[in-house]
């Protein structure tokens, strides 16, 4: 498991476009942090290139490589290896080099220009993240056998959950305006990772407006252990069930 | 002989002058001198006289002072009110009280049982004492030309009824109220029925309600003043022709808090203010012809809650940085004037490099209309979807005012 583990991560590493990536992160976030008079302006814009750039890049490349390896991966299921293994590696290898492309690209440039409690959030956050749809690539394409198939469901399920899914939560908020929403609200971003990232980031950005009745919920909520046991609870579960549906799906399946 | 009576009666009224003007005495109280106890002091002077207080804890239940007197202490004498009584009545004019450590007065919200009540009296100064725990603070009742300098008022109640405020001023004339701090009360400063009256460099913190509230109070200024951290910060409702410059708004959260409160008010004066890290740095309601130039809004939730019902407000040359929304409204009905501000969200151009954005600068953003309507809608605050709904707001305005934008918006800072 280490030797695939190892090849896996130097294999990605060696990628052209894994190092784009990373120049392109590293570029991004120098830019915002020095154009902007304020460096909270420049988190701003950081926060979303995190919430909607780096779910794509993470999603599609992973669903992509895995697609690309589909030869090797039967090459070592022929080997005397479990099959459990060689998925587990597979995944740990893309999680840890994207996390590491992440945390050079803007972690670094975060730790510079804001080294307190919002930037360390974020990059948390960020790295998490990156994990999440390493995870979830790796679900769609143990599903599909057929590469547009999973690549084009990969990219549905980002547009869902940067997009398709807030605009159902703002529809269902104006449904019921009536009702007290702010409990029911909290349940509901459990089921978006993103939504979650963002509103954990925004409690430490926006903390002023956050204070006011409904923020004060939120954050009532967010920032106390439970809450935020809760919210890292839910992010992991995001990482840990479709990996682990995905292994088990793996297992069974008719290369 | 005649001329021998004349003159008795001459040299007679020259003592009396001699009597009034030059044995205004100082009459020593403490453990070890002739008088023990404040109230003996104060009875065994006269007017003019100075009652100068040693070090040592007095209980001498409510001291009437109803003579023209300086009350003086040495190195903060303790005058402790047992929680049952009033502690210093002024009930004559010029009276002084220099440097008393002021504790636990009675608790009456019948009487406003207090630290140090002023009646009816007017040249009253109340300067270096240290009042704790005590339900009002420095009430003056119907004073004229008051002065209430550095004192350290705290008190630690949590409830609203069980405090008093720290400084409560009602129906007075030309007060000056100068560098004191409160904290814990249930307002920092109250002014009722107050007028040509002067607030200056005063720090108001931590106290239950407002830090600064205002009611009724015409002609008055404030300046130099720190309101932070108090329940609902800083209030001021139904006067008129309040100036108010170069005073710090800071970290007043909650829902009901706001940097300032402005309610009925009309023809005010803010400029040089700085407000940070409020909820909703000004709240105007029914607010007209107020001139506010040169103030700083700086990480503030809404910098400014501005109802359909003020008319006349002018914005000009403020600095608006890092707030969440820049301005809230719940109408489209806009009579007031935004022109030459600084707004950091402002993304328009500058052609003709005169420094001032060639396209108008609509503070109102679309997100904060919907959160205005529903509250909730906050958690899906810069969102990508949000964004977008405030990206094409921007370009076809439907549910933003038309009229409630900034025609020449600054391109840097305006100070």
């Amino acid at each position: 498991m280490k030797k695939i583990f190892k090849y896996v991560v130097t294999d990605i590493l060696r990628n052209k476009i894994v190092l784009i990536y990373t120049v392109f992160l590293l570029a991004a976030s120098l830019s915002v942090f020095g154009l902007e008079d304020n460096s909270s302006k420049g988190l701003l814009s950081l926060l979303n290139i995190i919430l909607i750039i780096v779910p794509l890049v993470n999603i599609i490349f992973s669903s992509i490589y895995i697609y690309n390896s589909a030869e090797f991966i039967e090459l070592l299921v022929s080997q005397p290896l479990k099959r459990k293994s060689i998925w587990l590696s597979l995944f740990t290898g893309l999680a840890a080099s994207l996390s590491l492309a992440f945390f050079i690209g803007a972690g670094i440039p975060v730790l510079i220009f804001q080294p307190n409690t919002i930037g360390f959030t974020m990059i948390a956050v960020g790295i998490l993240l990156s994990i999440i749809f390493v995870a979830i690539a790796m679900l769609a394409t143990v599903n599909a056998r057929d590469k547009a198939k999973g690549i084009g469901a990969a990219i549905m399920i980002w547009l869902y959950f940067s997009l398709l899914f807030d605009g159902f939560v703002l529809f269902l908020l104006f449904q019921f305006a009536d009702y007290p929403m702010e409990k029911p609200m909290i349940a509901i971003s459990a089921f978006n990772p993103i939504d979650l990232s963002r509103i954990l980031i925004l409690l430490q950005l926006d903390v002023s407006a956050m204070m006011g009745y409904t923020g004060a919920v939120f954050k009532d909520f967010f920032g106390t252990f439970t809450g935020i046991a809760f919210s890292i609870i839910s992010l992991l579960l995001w990482i840990v069930l479709p990996v682990w549906y995905a292994a088990h799906k793996f297992n069974t399946k008719d290369l | 002989m005649g001329g021998y009576a004349e003159m008795k009666i001459i040299f007679f009224i020259l003592s009396m002058f001699y009597y009034c003007t030059c044995i205004a005495k100082t009459i020593p109280v403490g453990s070890s001198r002739k008088y023990k106890t404040i109230t003996a002091g104060i009875e065994a002077s006269v007017a003019g006289d100075t009652v100068l207080v040693d070090a040592g804890n007095y209980k001498e239940k409510n001291l009437v002072i109803k003579k023209s007197i300086v009350l003086k202490g040495i190195n903060y004498p303790v005058l402790d009110g047992e929680k049952k009584y009033e502690i210093i009545s002024v009930k004559a004019d010029a009276v002084v009280i220099d440097g008393f450590r002021i504790v636990h007065s009675g608790i009456s919200s019948l009487q406003d049982l207090s630290g140090i009540k002023v009646y009816d009296s007017r040249d009253a100064v109340i300067k270096n004492n240290i009042l704790e725990n005590t339900f009002f603070g420095i009430y003056i009742q119907n004073g004229l030309n008051c002065t209430i300098e550095n004192n350290r008022l705290t008190a630690s109640s949590t409830e609203e009824q069980q405090s008093g405020n720290g400084i409560h001023c009602w129906k007075s004339d030309s007060l000056r109220i100068i560098n004191n701090k409160i904290t814990g009360h249930r307002d920092g400063i109250y002014f009722e029925f107050v007028k040509n009256s002067i607030i200056w460099r005063n720090t108001s913190a931590q106290n239950i309600r407002y830090g600064l509230h205002f009611m009724f109070s015409n002609n008055d200024m404030y300046v130099s003043n720190i309101f932070t951290n108090n329940g609902s910060g800083v209030s001021v409702m139904f006067s008129n022709k309040i100036r108010m410059f170069s005073n710090y708004f800071e970290e007043n959260w909650g829902d009901a808090s706001h940097g300032i409160l402005l309610k009925e008010i009309s023809d005010g004066d803010m400029e040089g203010n700085y407000f940070a890290k409020n909820t909703s740095a000004i709240y105007m309601e029914g607010a007209n012809r107020i001139f506010m130039k040169h103030n700083t809004f700086e990480n503030n939730g809404w910098a400014l809650k501005i109802q359909a019902s003020c008319m006349e407000v002018v914005l000009e040359r403020n600095n608006f940085i890092g707030n969440t929304f820049d301005v809230g409204t719940n109408g489209s009905l806009v009579l007031n004037k935004f022109k030459n501000n600084y707004w950091d969200k402002y993304e328009g151009y500058d052609l003709n490099k005169d420094k001032i954005g060639d396209i108008p600068y609509r503070p109102v953003s679309m997100y904060s209309m919907i959160v205005e309507k529903y509250p909730p809608a906050m958690i899906l605050f810069r969102s990508f979807i949000t964004s977008l709904l405030d990206k094409t707001e921007k370009i076809l305005p439907s549910l933003t005012p038309e009229n409630l934008k900034d025609n020449a918006p600054l391109m840097k800072k305006a100070f």
